[in-house]
Order: structure tokens, then sequence, then C-alpha cells
């Protein structure tokens, strides 16, 4: 059973979809193991000034989606790298232990928005 | 909200005529059948009459039926009891990767202390192929174990075929896990020619903690629980009278609305089925005809079982699946993988399993509501139309 925000942010899910002309996408996990997350993000002036996820997954997935998207919003890129899987658990009122690594994959396809916003700006 | 309840497979509920006839066992009638007085003797004699009509319904001498604790303890006892009673003539077996559970876990048991066990391939229905099985037995074949319907995809086996090949074959003995079947269609011990079967109170409208196994007569077994002569000395421990006795009524009650139950079920799955499959890239799973009357399983591309189910359920419908996020242990059906079906694909395993209570009404409620959750969670979902490549079948990543 999950706790009443997974729940919230299952049923009514946060920032569904892709931010317009992205400056940074990141997907992480793999359709084989039944969850699979991206994140586009939309930075300014060191900010995340919008981020949006897609999910294929499970209720836990979906919510940890919605949460990362809404955690980050207004963060620097360093806030926003530190941001922790456990701090998304912890956000969301719990997980099950059993969905604590498969289904919380949102903070690495976060990580992996963030490279890849670094990498064009690099490039 | 109203609940709808398709979700048979998991469990049934249990009517008001099974609970009263096994109250009297919980209060007033608590003797044990082991006893010499009247209070031991009248339990006993429930026990026996309970006896009699679970072997009416699967044509059975009542005296061929042990009673267990479950479906899970009576396949146990057929795989793990005729493997030891009749290892002096060989130490193989044969099973599907169609069988549930715990069959296939005590088959690796049996593995793990010296047996070899061979698991048949299934087709894409999931079904056995009867050559498959033919080329598959050896001298030393003392047991094939292959399940009589599936419980995951609803299809049902050649098992009176399949006997028949393991009868032509030599000496071993053929088992069938019958408990997703026994309440459902029509179960004749004799007309399919097993030596043994599992079957389960709860499966049809009995109570939980009760179970069967049909062994023939004249076949040795080897008990998995040791003590006092109950069951003939091959099951012991006291019996549980009143679920024995839930268990009798249950199967009295099945066997009157057998055809009626089935013809009524079929109806409903059909067309549940056929709005279904009007949903695009959503897949039957299981055979299309050969299937038991009241299931209806399907692959929703895009999109994972648990979270249907989650939605499902805050509509008041109660299902099923088989992906890896709604198991306990995180692995995808192996019954769905067997088949051939693409992991990713196995993650929108939803399966519906309608039972006597439903009503048209449900199935047309259910038909209104599960295409807007299909399509709500394709809207989440990054695969909205293709899987654009992702590698299917590729290693998990490792998770941190």
């Amino acid at each position: 059973m999950y706790s009443p925000k997974v729940m919230d942010h299952f049923m009514n899910p946060r920032n569904v979809g892709e931010v317009e002309t992205p400056d940074g996408t990141g997907m992480e996990g793999n359709p084989t193991c039944g969850d699979v997350m991206k994140i586009t993000i939309k930075v300014k002036d060191g900010r995340i000034e919008d981020a949006k996820f897609r999910t294929f997954g499970c209720g836990a997935a979906i919510a940890v989606s919605s949460m990362v998207t809404e955690m980050v919003k207004g963060k620097t890129i360093e806030e926003a790298l530190s941001l922790s899987k456990e701090a998304v658990a912890e956000a969301l009122g719990g997980l099950p232990a059993q969905k604590m690594h498969c289904s919380n994959l949102g903070a690495d396809a976060l990580r992996k928005a963030i490279e890849d916003y670094k990498s064009k700006q690099a490039g | 909200m109203k609940m709808r309840y398709f979700d048979h497979m998991a469990t049934t509920p249990l009517p008001e005529e099974v609970v009263s006839a096994m109250m009297p066992y919980l209060r007033e009638e608590f003797g044990n059948p082991l006893s010499i007085y009247d209070l031991g003797a009248r339990a006993r004699q429930a026990v026996e009459e309970a006896r009699a009509k679970v072997a009416g319904l699967i044509n059975a001498r009542p005296q061929a039926v042990i009673f267990t604790s479950s479906g899970a303890e009576a396949n146990n006892m057929a795989l793990k009891g005729i493997a030891l009673a009749k290892q002096g003539q060989g130490k193989h077996i044969i099973v599907s990767r169609a069988e549930h559970h715990s069959v296939l876990n005590a088959a690796r048991s049996l593995e793990k202390t010296g047996f070899a066990v061979t698991y048949l391939p299934i087709d894409k229905h999931g079904l056995v192929e009867p050559d498959t099985l033919r080329k598959a037995i050896i001298p030393e074949t003392t047991l094939v174990s292959i399940i009589l319907a599936s419980p995951e995809v609803g299809s049902i086996e050649p098992v009176k075929e399949l006997a028949r090949i393991v009868k032509e074959k030599g000496n071993a003995s053929f088992h069938t896990d019958a408990v997703a079947a026994v309440g459902n269609i029509p179960v004749d011990v004799a007309d399919l020619g097993v030596d043994l079967l599992s079957l389960s109170a709860h499966q049809f409208y009995g109570p939980k903690g009760a179970g069967a196994l049909y062994v023939r007569e004249g076949i040795r077994i080897v008990p998995l629980i040791y003590g006092g002569i109950q069951e003939g000395g091959r099951r012991a421990g006291t019996e549980n009278v009143p679920a024995i006795v839930g268990m009798g009524r249950a199967a009295e009650i099945a066997k009157e609305g057998l055809s009626e139950t089935a013809g009524k079920l079929k109806a409903m799955r059909d067309r549940l089925i056929s709005a279904a499959l009007k949903v695009e890239k959503c897949r039957l799973t299981g055979h299309p005809d050969r299937r038991l009357p009241g299931h209806a399983s399907f692959c929703v591309e895009f999109i994972e079982g648990e979270a249907m189910l989650l939605l499902l359920v805050s509509k008041g419908i109660y299902a099923a699946s088989g992906s890896a996020c709604s198991s306990k242990a995180l692995k995808a059906s192996p019954v769905l993988l067997s088949m051939g079906i693409p992991a990713g694909l196995a993650q929108g395993s939803i399966v519906f399993s309608l039972g006597r209570e439903n009503a048209m009404e449900d199935i047309d409620y259910l038909i209104s509501e599960f295409p807007p959750i299909i399509k709500r969670l394709r809207e989440i979902s990054p695969y909205a139309q293709t899987w654009g490549g992702v590698e299917e079948s590729g290693q998990c990543i490792p998770q941190k």
C-alpha cells in the first residue's frame, strides 16, 4: 500500500509532458525492468525554470517523477544535482521497501537531464 | 462505490450457504474426528460426507481424495510424494513452463536433492505441444505434471491427450494441477486419465485452508507430513473440519451449477474480450478458444500493469497483473515470458477473471472504464505510440 502522498501524485501527476525546446533531456530505466523515466528541463540563469516528465511504470514510478519535477523547479543546477533518492522518497511520505530502488529513478533521470544540459552548454 | 470483483483466480467470495454449512463445526460440533465418542464420530461423518462431495465434483471415488491445507500443498505432495515413492525406478520428472509456482518450486527443490527435471516449453498460447512431451519421456521418468488450466492466461492444456502419451510411453505417473480449472470447467479424473489431480476450495467459492489431492487407488505416495493416521496415514494432522465441510458444500454447489455458470461466464468474457481488443495495441494472452469460461487476459502496450490496477481500483474494479511491479518478487510472470512475450510488453499484463456473482452490467461498467485508463496512462508514458527502438530484452540497469 502506498502513502496518501504517493497516491495523490499518482492519481494527479504534476508536470506531465515535455517542456518546449528543452535545454536538457534525461532518460533512465528499461522497460524490461518495468520503469522508464524521461525528464526534460528548461534552464534560465543557472536555475531550472521548468521540468516535465513522461514515465512508463508503476504507481510509485509515476509519483516519483511527478514529485521530482515539483521539487527541482526554481532550484539552481547545483541544488538540483544534490537531490537524492532518499529526499524524493521522504517528500512522498515514504516508499515501500521493494520500490525504493527499482521505481525511484527520478533523481537519476534528472541528473542525466542536467548532464545533457551541461554538455550542450560546453558544446 | 460498488465493488466489481474480477479476480477470481486469486480467490472467490464465500457464499452464505457455505458459511452456514461450516458454522456448526466452528461452534458446538468441535470434535476431533479421531475421537471415539459421538462428538468425534459426527465430525468424522462430516469429513467423509465432504469427501464424497469433493470426489463427486471430479468423478472420483471418495477414498481417492486426500484433504490438504491448500492447492500448493496438494501440488507439493504430488511432486515430492511420487518422486520419492518411485525413486527406485528413476529420478527424472517432467513439468511444463506453464506451471504454477507451487509446482515449479517443488520441482526445483527435487532438483537440489538429485532429481533431474525437464521443463517443457509452451507455445505462444501457453500450451504444451504433445510431441514435445513424447520426446521428453525417458525410461527413468517417473512423473509428468502439466497444469489443466492456467490462472494467468486462461489456456486449457490438452491434458487428456498428454496423459495418454505418458501411459503409452511407460510407467510414469501423470499429475495435473487443476486448481484454476475445478469449478469452472467439467473435470473428470476418469475421462482425463490422470493419476493425480490437485484442487483448492477457495477457487470455487469454498473457504481458504482446504485443498485436496486426488490419488488414483493403487498408487503409492510418500507423505509430506508425518504423524497420526489421518487421511489413511498419507497426510497427518487433525483435520480442518469446518473448512473441509465448507469445501464439500462448495463442491456440491459448483457441480449443480457448472454448465449454467460456464455459459453465463463465457458470454460476459466474450463481450469483454471483444471490447478490449478494440483498444489499439491491446493483445489477448492465452488461447482464443481453449480458455477458461470466465478468463480474459491481456497485454497492453506502453503502460504498466500495477498502474492499471491502481486506477481500476479507484473505479471499484479489482483485477490482477503479471507485471514485475505488481508482484512482491518484482519479476514479470515467467509464464508470459515463456510464451515469447517480450519483457517490456509483459509489464502491461492485466488479468480479469470473472465469477458467478458478476453480472453483464458489471462487464459493461468495466468496458466503459478500462479504455480511458489505458489512454490516461499512455498519455503519461514516454512510449505513447512505439517502443522507439528501446532494447526490450536487454539487461536491467544495475540499481544503486
